[in-house]
């Protein structure tokens, strides 16, 4: 089976090195399974062999393969079918058929995922190899993208066998809650007892099977999935895919045949599929068509019969089994050779082939003897014994406590259908190589042995096996020993006797005969009461009923309107735990106006501020507003008792106000003018509702501070374990650094944004150096004394009218200063007010004052790397210093204080969670960086330019400007 | 447990003006709004943290008095985020304002699209693929492209 795997995975590359010739060689693959399982023949009749790995141990999921009797004659069908369709390849597709490597691929790992799904034992496995096969032959039936019947076609198939497996799966789920077991074997071995849970798990399972095997009412996509190459078509339809549902049904027979529900759906299903398949074929004018309905119909019997559950009809079910695929196999390949070498399927266009292409002609016919059933081929052996099986259960019950009429009504059925079966074989074989009279005999290229050895070997194989009745009875009892001894005794010869049996033979073949040769009057007959529902149109509207629903629920769901989608988020907020709080009644904490009178100062600035904002129609204003609002908060959060908040957000709203404003002056100094409209009212609503909602979370949550917080321990962790006296620095570079570590990250990620969407392909312009610019126009360069460099040469860059010389002379005397008491707060932090985050900030202001005096070449003066460099150290910093202590036996992230005596400054101690703090401080730094090389020196570049199109416009005479 | 009315209401204030500038459309208010909104949920933090005390500073305050370090913590992570997707947000207006004119926020076109489908009782336009010609359908004539399948070859 990895075989299998590997070979499709390589089928391309030999494609492409040989051409359709490799297909020879991806045959290997399953005929060395096929010679595998004639080696361990007698192993597997006489036991089950088991190959037992464990998979994954937690959900009960081990990969066990079996091979008991039923294993190994289906191992024989599929590794010896697909070694011989492969073979046929070769000979059957160009070298230059389009998309050849991907076919010979997916065929050749459909036989492994075919044999896995054969010879799994746990169901869940089963399952899986089951939807490969579904997802393969998506592949193949689709294998011609450019046509849309294929696509369709490929489409509904993996639609409807996927909808079936997935019933399947919630079958085996339900079936191991009740038995608790996934294993086939051990279901065998102890078949659970009738209750309606596992009548359910059946009832799913069947759906599985039925859609895969293409029954009633889904067999419509069986014949669609003929838009496939024909050889695939000849593996899929014959050998291999629709079998797996009848697998299911055989393997799991044995114990759960007596379930309610089992015979409730295969028995009607199968004969109904087997009457309708049969009644469409002879309506066919295609070949390949007229074969797939036949298909379906066979199914229908196979499925009948595997799924009774008497000894002798799961005997006769599995000779059917090896029967079908033989004469189905080689009748597709026969279409295949005929299609090939005349370029056309339509049986009205062709005649004469009996003689153009005899040796054909001949393994057809064999095949279509298998077929309807007549002697002596293996086929008259199969439905011999399913007729003798059938009359036992009709005339008995043969154990199954099926009523009377139920089994003569089952037999009667499977007589009408075998008739049909007889009547579209004979229009096969007539319309195929008949000589027609008013038919111009069909010119036939001539073609070799490779085409034509496949089908012939098969047939040969179906006439062969009919003969060797006792061995193979042999051979395929243990299956059949699972069920109780039945009726009769039955086993698999060419000629039984006279027999009740043999008389069903001949009733069904002289009636399929008549039916045939009264064609012209059966198909008026057929076309005056042919309905007009059909299972596939139920498909299609079901579908386009699914598409109309997903149309609406999304035309309903997404209005496109970020506002829309905003306000029912927070309706929703409002709603479920807003009315929590309604629920609430009891609350226990005490409410005082204020901490300290300062605090209400603070608040009125704060609650004016914000109003004001909200009603501001110029951006600029609006952002100073919200400044102000910034800068009380800092205030009420030092009242509060945390200096390193108050800290932070002082940075940050200057910060934050610097990059408004930088951004700002390129948008359109007042908001977009609206007129007031009705929904203002609505978001005031809203707003006014989140707002008392959101008092109500917190008073609640504050009453509800009863119990000990979880910092209690922190302030002796932090001086015991991370060596530092400000617990909240402590808290994040060591108690809680995995968040300080997720959140940095983000801001490498927000920073990166950034700088992606304003430069749009790559991070910078590369950055430039001073000296490198040239003068502004109209200034010249006054040389002051030789050899002298002045600090701070960026202005010069600038034009006159744009240059503050307070503000150069300020920065000259402040930057040093500032960059120090950043690398203060820096060290600072573990003990102090500070730490990595303020101290980025503060010389990320330390650089702004820079860019604002000098301009962007200044920027580059002061910090001449990449942000995004600086950004990726940080980070890398920072999961160093997380990392690093493992090396020495400890905990990610753990502490270790050193001591250090430097001569000079005296005892310094060490903690190692100041490298992490390091990193934090150069991401934050990388961040400033970023925002300003984007939006401050980005933007500038984007002004310079359009400014410089505009002169050029107006320097181009007559240019419209 | 206490708790401060002036510190609440203002939290309170602050949710419902960002509130209101979040809904808005111009990309530059959703911002300040968002900005505000973070402020009052940093000062609700505060308010749900227990009672004002001293900085948590052990190196000058006794253990016994200080003010819960845990929220800050949490507070001081919210504050730097904000800087960041506030800065985000801002170049996405700024290049919005690139590329249509304006920093407002506009309706979905595909969305528009397909309620326009929805209205009209249509099927979307992925649709095809579930429909096919079947061959149930045609009995009396074989589908072209099954035919004509070697054809091409």
């Amino acid at each position: 089976m990895l075989a299998h795997l590997l070979a499709g995975a390589l089928a391309p590359a030999f494609v492409r090195a040989w051409g359709a010739r490799a297909f020879l060689a991806l045959a290997v693959a399953p005929a060395a399974a096929f010679v595998w399982a004639l080696v361990h023949a007698r192993e597997a009749i006489e036991g089950t062999r088991i190959e037992r790995m464990s998979w994954v141990p937690a959900l009960g999921i081990d990969l066990t393969f079996t091979l008991g009797t039923l294993q190994w004659a289906l191992t024989l069908v599929v590794a010896g079918i697909g070694a011989l369709v492969l073979i046929y390849c070769a000979w059957y597709f160009g070298d230059d058929e389009p998309g050849l490597g991907a076919l010979s691929g997916t065929l050749t790992a459909f036989a492994g995922a075919m044999l896995g799904l054969v010879w799994a034992d746990n169901l869940l496995v089963l399952y899986v190899f089951w939807e490969l096969t579904t997802v393969f032959s998506y592949l193949l039936i689709g294998h011609d993208p450019t046509k849309r019947s294929a696509r369709s076609a490929g489409m509904q198939a993996l639609i409807v066998t996927t909808f079936g497996g997935l019933a399947m799966l919630v079958g085996i789920l339900l079936l191991r809650a009740e038995t608790g077991t996934y294993s086939v074997l051990t279901l065998l071995a102890e078949p659970p007892s009738a209750t309606t849970t596992v009548s359910v798990a059946v009832v799913l399972l069947l759906l599985g099977a039925v859609t895969k095997s293409a029954l009633v009412p889904f067999h419509f996509w069986l014949p669609g999935a003929m838009a496939a190459p024909t050889p695939v078509s000849a593996y899929l339809h014959a050998a291999a895919m629709v079998k797996a549902g009848v697998f299911l049904v055989a393997l799991l027979a044995p114990a759960l045949a007596g379930i309610p529900g089992w015979r409730e759906i295969t028995l009607p299903l199968g004969v109904l599929t087997m009457l309708l398949g049969g009644w469409r074929a002879l309506r066919q004018y295609d070949l390949k068509l007229l074969l797939a309905y036949g298909t379906v119909s066979q199914l229908g019997f196979l499925l009948t019969l595997v799924g009774i559950g008497t000894r002798s009809a799961a005997l006769a079910g599995l000779a059917m089994v090896l029967a079908h695929a033989l004469f189905k196999a080689s009748l597709f390949l026969v279409v295949g050779v005929v299609d090939h070498q005349t370029g056309t399927r339509d049986l009205r266009k062709l005649s004469g082939l009996r003689r153009s292409m005899p040796v054909t002609a001949v393994a057809a016919l064999l095949a279509g003897l298998s077929m309807a059933g007549l002697p002596p081929v293996l086929g008259f052996v199969g439905k011999e014994s399913a007729y003798a099986a059938m009359l036992d259960v009709a005339q008995g019950g043969d154990g199954t406590g099926l009523p009377v009429f139920a089994g003569w009504l089952l037999l009667v059925g499977v007589v009408a259908g075998s008739a049909l079966t007889v009547a579209y074989t004979a229009r096969f074989l007539w319309g195929a190589f008949a000589d027609k009279p008013d038919v111009e005999p069909t010119e036939v290229r001539p073609f070799g042995a490779g085409l034509a050895g496949a089908p012939v070997l098969l047939a040969g194989l179906g006439f062969v096996l009919a003969f060797l009745g006792t061995p193979m009875t042999a051979a395929l009892e243990p299956y059949s020993t699972q069920f109780p001894l039945g009726a009769h005794d039955s086993y698999l010869a060419l000629w039984h006797g006279l027999e009740p049996a043999l008389a069903l033979s001949a009733v069904s073949v002289v009636v399929g005969l008549l039916l045939f040769r009264f064609r012209e009057g059966f198909a008026s007959f057929q076309a005056s009461v042919s309905p007009t529902a059909s299972a596939e149109r139920g498909y299609q509207a079901s579908v386009r009923a699914l598409d109309r629903l997903a149309v609406e629920v999304t035309g309903f769901t997404q209005r496109g309107s970020v506002g829309i989608y905003l306000a029912v988020i927070l309706m929703v907020v409002v709603v479920l735990p807003g009315s929590a709080l309604v629920a609430r009644t009891s609350w226990s904490g005490t409410l005082v106006w204020w901490d300290t009178p300062f605090q209400l100062v603070l608040a009125v600035v704060t609650v004016v501020a914000a109003v004001l904002t909200a009603r501001s129609r110029r951006r600029l204003r609006a952002i100073i507003l919200l400044g102000v609002t910034g800068y009380v908060t800092a205030g009420l959060f030092m009242l509060h008792g945390a200096p390193d908040l108050a800290v932070t957000q002082v940075l940050v709203e200057t910060v934050t106000i610097v990059i408004f404003v930088l951004v700002l002056r390129r948008l359109p100094e007042h908001f977009t003018d609206r007129p007031l409209a009705r929904s203002r009212y609505w978001r005031m609503g809203i707003a006014v509702l989140v707002a008392a909602s959101f008092a109500g979370f917190l008073l609640v949550a504050a009453g509800a501070r009863v119990a000990d917080p979880v910092s209690i321990g922190f302030p002796e962790a932090a001086v015991g374990f991370g060596g530092g006296k400000n617990i909240v620095n402590v808290t994040l570079v060591d108690i809680r650094a995995w968040d300080t570590f997720g959140e940095v990250a983000v801001l490498v990620v927000a920073a990166t944004g950034v700088a992606s969407l304003l430069f749009i392909d790559t991070r910078s312009a590369g950055i430039r150096r001073v000296h490198e610019i040239p003068y502004p126009e109209n200034v010249q360069k006054v040389p002051t004394s030789a050899g002298r460099r002045v600090w701070l040469p960026g202005p010069r860059t600038l034009a006159p009218d744009r240059r503050s010389i307070i503000f150069e002379v300020v920065t000259r005397l402040i930057f040093h200063t500032v960059m120090l008491v950043s690398l203060y707060l820096l060290f600072a932090g573990h003990n102090n007010p500070g730490g990595g985050f303020a101290a980025g900030m503060v010389a990320g202001l330390a650089l702004m004052v820079r860019y604002l005096a000098g301009g962007r070449y200044e920027l580059d003066e002061a910090a001449p790397v990449d942000a995004g460099v600086v950004l990726g150290i940080g980070l890398f910093v920072a999961a160093a210093s997380a990392l690093a202590p493992m090396a020495f036996g400890g905990a990610v992230l753990q502490s270790a204080v050193i001591d250090l005596a430097v001569p000079v400054l005296g005892d310094i101690k060490l903690v190692t969670a100041l490298f992490f703090d390091i990193g934090v401080f150069l991401i934050v730094f990388g961040l400033m960086l970023d925002l300003l090389r984007s939006l401050g020196a980005g933007i500038d570049r984007h002004i310079r330019r359009e400014e410089r199109e505009l002169t050029e416009t107006r320097s181009i005479p007559g240019a419209i400007t | 447990m206490t708790v401060d009315l002036t510190l609440l209401l203002t939290a309170a204030t602050m949710v419902g003006v960002g509130t209101y500038m979040l809904l808005e459309r111009s990309l530059t208010r959703v911002l300040i709004g968002l900005v505000m909104l973070s402020n009052g949920i940093n000062l609700g933090f505060l308010v749900a943290s227990g009672p004002a005390g001293d900085p948590p500073l052990l190196s000058r305050y006794d253990a016994a008095t200080i003010s819960d370090p845990l929220p800050q913590a949490f507070v001081l992570t919210a504050i730097v985020i904000t800087l960041g997707t506030v800065s985000f947000i801002l170049a996405m207006a700024y290049r919005s304002w690139q590329l249509t004119g304006a920093d407002d926020v506009q309706d979905d076109v595909e969305d528009a699209s397909i309620r326009r489908l929805a209205a009209a009782d249509e099927a979307s336009e992925g649709f095809d693929l579930g429909e096919s010609r079947s061959p149930d359908d045609e009995d009396d004539e074989i589908p072209e492209e099954l035919g004509r399948e070697r054809e091409t070859r």
